[in-house]
């Protein structure tokens, strides 16, 4: 799966959660996903569970503390699967 | 157990009249049983309803918070301290409201965990009164940590 793929598959993971007052065109890869799309803790954590599930893959702590930005979930995402294929 | 149990309750960022934890009876990797029992003399029966007390669905599901998620949650962290530094933040709730709670009750909560990541913890949680009804029920869930 090309990084491009990865991220089409990520917009609506991530779409699903946005506050009312952000819209879906605001996610762009260097957006950060708490300060500007202003996801809140609780719902970075269902994000993360939702990419688990789509991209059948388990993320870990340290995981977690490294993603700040779209293209992280992205990077996180490809070293997953890369690793697994 | 019983000193788990009573360190739970004294890790919690709680204190009356707002802590409606009474007694942990049960508490394992996969749920938590406890007991509360509303006081006739609680603050919020002289304002809901007038002349007709009823114990708040609000309060009912802050009971239930409390137990399936603040206090599993600091069983769960696996260190349990007893200063007040443990934050819990509600997320979401869904809850039916069966019967009511009347001053005197005693209740007792169960919940279940549904999943515990990256300090988020959901549980399914119902409330039993003395005749073993479901007074309410549902799925809620919160951040948990230490500070």
């Amino acid at each position: 799966m090309t990084t491009e793929e990865i991220y089409a598959r990520l917009v609506p993971l991530i779409a699903a959660y946005l506050p009312e007052d952000v819209l879906a065109d605001e996610i762009r890869p260097e957006a950060d996903l708490t300060a500007e799309l202003n996801i809140n803790s609780a719902h970075l954590v269902d994000v993360v569970l939702d990419v688990e599930d789509k991209f059948d893959i388990e993320l870990s702590n340290s995981d977690m503390e490294n993603l700040r930005t779209v293209q992280d979930a992205v990077d996180i995402v490809n070293s997953k699967i890369t690793a697994v294929s | 157990m019983l000193s788990t149990a009573t360190h739970i309750i004294e890790s919690l960022p709680y204190k009356k009249p707002f802590l409606f934890v009474d007694r942990i009876t049960e508490v394992d990797e996969n749920g938590i049983t406890a007991e509360y029992t509303f006081r006739n003399d609680e603050y919020f029966y002289e304002g809901h309803f007038v002349n007709n007390p009823v114990t708040p669905g609000v309060i009912l599901t802050e009971c239930m918070a409390q137990i399936g998620l603040a206090a599993f949650g600091s069983y769960l962290l696996g260190k349990i301290e007893k200063s007040a530094n443990l934050s819990m933040a509600l997320s979401h709730t869904d809850m039916d409201f069966l019967y009511p709670v009347l001053p005197g009750e005693k209740v007792h909560v169960i919940a279940r965990k549904e999943y515990f990541r990256f300090n988020k913890l959901k549980c399914s949680v119902k409330m039993l009164n003395e005749r073993d009804t479901v007074v309410c029920k549902g799925v809620m869930s919160g951040m948990i940590k230490y500070l």
